[in-house]
C-alpha cells in the first residue's frame, strides 16, 4: 500500500521564463499538507508566477510541479484539484451569488444531484456569513462581500489546496484585519492547505505557518514567521520583513564589529570569518538611555519622535554613523525622550544580525 | 452658434424628411406635393422586379451578416491569444478593411473571383462525370462572400472592444472551477459578449442591405435593392422610389434601435467599474 503523500505541493527545480526574462529561477519548495504558506516578496519577485503554476495558468519552463504527489506539468487548470481566489475576485458578473458559488460543483462528472449542489452552496454561503445573499447580483455587493463570495466559490469544491492571490489587497485596513482572522479560522477549521501570495509582510507574518520570502525569482528563506523575523537568512530578508537598521563594519577576531565611526560592538557570532560585514538591528531590540556614560558604545542625538501610545519611535542621529530607528516600549509615564536630547544606545549582542558583505 | 447647429441638422435631415413626405405624394411629380396618398407603397410592393430585388437583398444581408457575426467573433476571440506584435499587425489589417473604399473592395473582389473561377471551372468540368458540369459564377455567392468579408471586420472590431473589457481573469476563474474551454466559452464568455455580437450582426446586416458599390461589381445578373433603385432612377425618379427609400429607412432605424437597446442591456448587467 502506498502511503498518502504528506506534501500537497512540491516544486522540483522549477524555472519559468518569459522570452529572455526569467521570472522564477530553479525553485525547490515543499508545502506540507494542511499548512498555511505565504509567498512573500516585492512585486516582480516571482511569487504570483509560482501560484499560477500551481493553478495551471502557467506551465514551468523547466522542472516539475507536483500536486498531491503527482506531477502536474501539462495538466490544464480545469483538471487540477486546486481552487484560487483571484486578486480582483473574478466573479461572473452575469450570475447571481448562488450561481457563482455553484459553478464549480456543476462542472463535476458524473453530475451531482441538484439537491446536493444547493445544500453545499448553502453551507458555503453560511460559512462565509452570506446566507440570505444567494439571489443578489454581484455588482450589488460591497468589496468585502464580493471577497467572501470568491472565497465560498473556491471552498465549496473542497479543494486539497486553496490558492489566494493578494486576496485582501483591495480591501480597506479594517476589513483586511477582519478577513485575516476569518481566513486563519477557516484554514484551521477546514484543514485545507492555503497558499497565499502577498507583498504585505504584516499579512504574511500574522496569518501563515510558513513564510517563503522571495526576491528576483528565488527563495531567500522558507521558515516560520518567528524564525524569518528573528533569524533572517540574509540582508534582503532582514530588510524586507520588518524594519531594520543597517550598518557596515568590519568583523574583528574576538567577536567585535568595528563600525565606520570607530565604535566596537560586541556580537555573538563566532562562526564568521573576520572581514567586511553588515550589521542589522531591529528597532525594538535597541535600548535607549538618557545622556552618556555607562556601557553603551554608541551615542547620538534624537532628531524625531513619533508617539505611538504604548511605545514611541525615535529617529536618532548616531555620532559619525548616520540615522538609526529605535522603538521603545514605555515603562513609566515620564520616560519619553524629547528631540534634541543626547542618548546612548545599547543592545543584547544576540539580537544583532551579522551578514558578510 | 445655435443657428449654425440648427442649419447643420436641417441640411442633414431635411432631404430625408422630403423623401418620406414625397413617398406619400398623390401625384407623380417629384417637386410638387399634390395630396396625400399611399398608392406608391402599393405600386412598389406590387412591382415584381422590386420584390425580387428586396428578397435578394434580404437573403444576402441575412446570410452575409450571419457569416460575418460568426467568423468576426471567432477572429476577435482568436486575436486575443496572439502575441502583442502579431496582434498589432492584424489590428491594422482590420482597420484597413474598414477604411478601404468600396470601389476598391468591389473591383478587387471581382478580379479575384473571376481569376479563381477561371482556374477552378475547367478542373470541375474535367472531373465531372455527367455532361453538364456546374459552373461557378457571379451571383448570390459572390455578393455574400464580398459583403461577409468586409462586414466581418466591423463585427471583429465591435466584439474585440467588448472582450477587452472582460479581462482574462473570469476566463481563468472558470477554468479554475473545472470548466472545460468549451464550457467556459458557452457559459462565461458568450453571455458576456453576446450583445456586442448581435450589435455587430445588425450593423453588418445594415451595411450589406445598403451596399451598392461592392454589390454592383460582383452581383453578376442578380439585382439587389440598391442596384434596382439606382437603375430605376436612371428612368426618372418616381414617388415609388421614395416609398422604397422610406421603407428601407424605417427598417434601418428599427435595427439601429434594437442594436442600441442591446448595448444598453449590457451596461445594466455589468457593474459600472468593470
Amino acid at each position: 500500500m502506498i502511503s498518502a503523500p504528506t506534501n500537497d505541493i512540491e516544486f522540483r527545480s522549477v524555472t519559468k521564463r518569459y522570452g529572455a526574462v526569467t521570472a522564477v529561477s530553479d525553485i525547490n519548495l515543499t508545502v506540507p499538507k494542511g499548512a498555511f504558506v505565504a509567498l512573500l516578496g516585492p512585486s516582480g519577485c516571482g511569487k504570483t508566477t509560482c501560484l499560477r503554476m500551481i493553478g495551471g495558468f502557467e506551465q514551468p519552463s523547466e522542472g516539475e510541479v507536483l500536486i498531491a504527489g503527482k506531477v502536474a506539468n501539462g495538466v490544464p487548470a480545469y483538471r487540477r484539484p486546486v481552487n484560487m481566489v483571484f486578486q480582483q475576485y473574478a466573479l461572473f458578473p452575469h450570475f447571481d451569488v448562488e450561481k457563482n458559488v455553484a459553478y464549480g460543483l456543476k462542472q463535476l462528472r458524473p453530475k451531482l444531484p441538484v439537491a446536493e449542489i444547493s445544500r453545499r452552496v448553502g453551507e458555503a454561503l453560511e460559512m462565509v456569513r452570506l446566507s440570505g445573499f444567494a439571489k443578489r447580483r454581484i455588482h450589488e455587493m460591497s468589496g468585502g462581500q464580493q471577497q467572501r463570495v470568491a472565497l465560498a466559490r473556491a471552498l465549496v469544491n473542497k479543494p486539497s489546496v486553496l490558492l489566494l492571490d493578494e486576496p485582501l489587497a483591495a480591501l480597506d485596513k479594517k476589513l483586511r484585519t477582519a478577513m485575516q482572522i476569518e481566513l486563519q479560522t477557516l484554514q484551521r477549521d477546514l484543514g485545507i492547505t492555503f497558499v497565499l501570495v502577498t507583498h504585505d509582510q504584516e499579512e504574511a507574518l500574522s496569518m501563515s505557518d510558513l513564510v517563503c520570502v522571495m526576491s528576483a525569482g528565488r527563495i531567500r528563506q522558507l521558515a516560520t514567521p518567528q524564525e524569518v523575523y528573528d533569524r533572517p537568512a540574509d540582508l534582503f530578508v532582514a530588510d524586507f520583513v520588518g524594519k531594520t537598521n543597517r550598518f557596515d563594519g568590519t568583523l574583528e577576531a574576538g567577536g567585535t564589529v568595528r563600525l565606520g565611526n570607530g565604535a566596537a560592538l560586541p556580537v555573538s557570532r563566532k562562526d564568521l570569518a573576520p572581514g567586511a560585514v553588515t550589521v542589522a538591528l531591529r528597532p525594538e531590540a535597541i535600548r535607549l538611555s538618557r545622556g552618556t556614560g555607562n556601557a553603551a558604545t554608541l551615542e547620538g542625538t534624537v532628531t524625531h519622535r513619533i508617539f505611538l501610545g504604548s511605545a514611541a519611535e525615535y529617529s536618532i542621529a548616531i555620532d559619525g554613523l548616520g540615522d538609526m530607528l529605535v522603538t521603545a516600549e514605555r515603562q513609566t509615564q515620564n520616560d519619553l525622550v524629547a528631540p534634541g536630547e543626547r542618548v546612548a544606545i545599547s543592545f543584547d549582542p544576540g539580537t544583532a544580525h551579522i551578514f558578510p558583505a | 452658434m445655435r443657428a449654425l447647429i440648427t442649419s447643420v441638422y436641417v441640411f442633414l435631415y431635411a432631404p430625408i424628411a422630403l423623401v418620406v413626405l414625397f413617398s406619400f405624394n398623390a401625384g407623380r411629380n417629384a417637386s410638387e406635393f399634390t395630396g396625400f396618398s399611399a398608392q406608391w407603397y402599393g405600386k412598389a410592393l406590387a412591382n415584381p422586379f422590386l420584390v425580387t430585388a428586396l428578397q435578394n437583398s434580404l437573403i444576402i444581408a441575412l446570410v452575409s451578416a450571419t457569416l460575418a457575426a460568426v467568423f468576426g467573433t471567432m477572429a476577435a476571440l482568436g486575436l486575443e491569444r496572439l502575441g502583442a506584435r502579431t496582434r498589432a499587425i492584424f489590428d491594422g489589417l482590420l482597420a484597413a478593411a474598414i477604411v478601404v473604399p468600396g470601389v476598391v473592395i468591389g473591383i478587387a473582389t471581382l478580379v479575384a473571383l473571376v481569376a479563381v473561377f477561371g482556374a477552378i471551372n475547367p478542373a470541375i468540368a474535367a472531373l465531372w462525370p455527367g455532361d453538364r458540369p456546374p459552373q461557378l459564377g457571379l451571383g448570390y455567392g459572390s455578393i455574400i462572400a464580398a459583403h461577409g468579408l468586409f462586414t466581418m471586420a466591423l463585427v471583429t472590431m465591435i466584439v474585440k472592444a467588448r472582450i477587452a473589457t472582460l479581462g482574462r481573469d473570469i476566463v481563468e476563474a472558470s477554468a479554475d472551477l473545472y470548466a472545460t474551454p468549451f464550457t467556459t466559452f458557452r457559459d462565461i464568455v458568450l453571455p458576456q459578449i453576446l450583445p456586442s455580437v448581435l450589435s455587430g450582426f445588425l450593423l453588418a446586416f445594415t451595411f450589406s442591405f445598403d451596399d451598392f458599390i461592392v454589390a454592383f461589381f460582383v452581383a453578376g445578373s442578380k439585382t439587389t435593392l440598391p442596384i434596382y433603385v439606382f437603375a430605376s432612377i436612371r428612368r426618372g425618379v418616381t414617388p415609388e422610389v421614395n416609398a422604397i427609400a422610406t421603407m428601407v429607412l424605417v427598417a434601418s432605424l428599427l435595427l439601429i434601435l434594437i442594436s442600441r437597446l442591446l448595448m444598453r442591456d449590457k451596461t445594466q448587467k455589468s457593474p459600472a467599474g468593470e
